[in-house]
């Protein structure tokens, strides 16, 4: 499953593509909803990694606009919540991620992220 | 005692074409308990395992550490390792999140600086630099063992990136074999990233003599 933990922490890498290169963006997702552990000390820890405007804009285009546009100061259970729920349920299970810069389609199958490159496309 | 996981789901079948749990995969599950202390105490947030196989060693980190306290990514070049690390994870009751993925190669640029805990244990077997060649390229069962001629043309790759991968306080696993020059490898990783090591524990398996060296800042 490509959960969007995930997809907030993998860029583009073929040869030369370093700029504009994340967040990939989804194209023609299947989702599965799968409820997991709430661990607020989890999703606090983990804020400082996130980038946030590719979480937020992606949440939303996968239809869940819970998260607000700027991190909040206030880390209120409500907001964490939410950000558990982005961040750790919605499983993309089928589908493709296209790099905004050089095009580059990685399939999903089955929940898995293919991220394997050609030789010619390889750094 | 901390169990093994369960990998009852997985049959002969399976590791026909995903690399079974064997003795490098139990010392390393060993070396990990052992440091179980410290590697609480850390607090682990990305815990990160290149060519995870079966999904075993990770199921494992994540039942120490608790499911919901880390996020555990593995990578794997063979798909149906990473079907099988899914798989792993759920027998388990512990979310795996599988990257089909050369090394950590389309996490490294956001994981950088990141990573709490990294895990490999690599295809470390000498074998012709053809036939290591050959399964880095397909992802199949071979690319399980097939190390090229000192079984460290895999490894060597890796360990040029792990170091920008770790967080301050982060830890890399590596298993290695008596044949791979380990006083070498740790000489090589303390001269050019000063990376300090450890032997965590060593064993001979069989025809084998193997370590688990951690790596830190
Ligand atoms: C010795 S097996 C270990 C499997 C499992 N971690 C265990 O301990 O039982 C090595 C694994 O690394 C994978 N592998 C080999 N080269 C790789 C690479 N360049 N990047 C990611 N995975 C790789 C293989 O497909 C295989 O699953
Ligand atoms: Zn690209």
């Amino acid at each position: 499953m490509v959960r969007l933990i995930t997809h907030n922490l993998l860029a583009c890498h073929v040869k030369n593509c370093n700029a504009n290169n994340f967040p990939l963006e989804f194209q023609n997702v299947q989702l599965e909803i799968r409820e997991a552990e709430f661990n607020p000390e989890f999703v606090k820890g983990f804020l400082p990694k996130i980038e946030w405007k590719a979480l937020v804009d992606t949440a939303r285009q996968l239809g869940d606009t819970s998260l607000p546009n700027e991190q909040p100061e206030m880390l209120d259970d409500d907001f964490l919540k939410n950000l558990h729920h982005v961040l750790l349920e919605i499983h993309v299970e089928e589908g493709s991620m296209v790099c905004p810069n050089c095009k580059h389609e990685y399939p999903i199958s089955s929940g898995i992220p293919n991220m394997l490159l050609a030789e010619h496309e390889i750094a | 005692m901390i169990p093994t996981p369960d990998l009852s789901h997985l049959s002969t079948k399976d590791y026909d074409l995903v690399y079974e749990p064997a003795e490098d995969t139990f010392l390393l599950l060993d070396g990990l308990e052992a440091d179980l202390d410290a590697l609480k105490a850390a607090e682990p947030r990305i815990c990160l395992e290149i060519g995870s196989g079966s999904g075993c060693v990770s199921a494992f980190l994540s039942k120490i550490l608790g499911p919901s306290s880390a996020v555990y990514i593995c990578t794997d070049i063979n798909p149906h390792a990473n079907k099988a690390t899914r798989g792993t994870g759920r027998q388990n009751q512990v979310e795996l999140d599988p990257v089909n993925a050369v090394f950590a190669l389309p996490l490294q640029q956001r994981l950088r600086g990141s990573v709490d805990v990294v895990l490999f244990n690599p295809p470390y077997v000498p074998t012709s630099f053809e036939e290591a060649q050959m399964s880095q390229n397909q992802g199949n069962i071979g690319g399980a063992w097939a190390g090229g001629w000192d079984g460290m043309e895999v490894t060597n790759k890796f360990l040029e990136q792990v170091e920008e991968l770790l967080s301050p306080q982060g830890r890399f696993y590596l298993v290695a074999l008596k044949q791979n020059n380990v006083p070498e490898i740790r000489q090589r990783m303390e001269d050019i990233f000063k990376l300090h090591s450890e032997v965590v524990i060593e064993r001979r398996a069989g025809r084998e003599y193997l370590y688990i060296i951690r790596f830190t800042r």
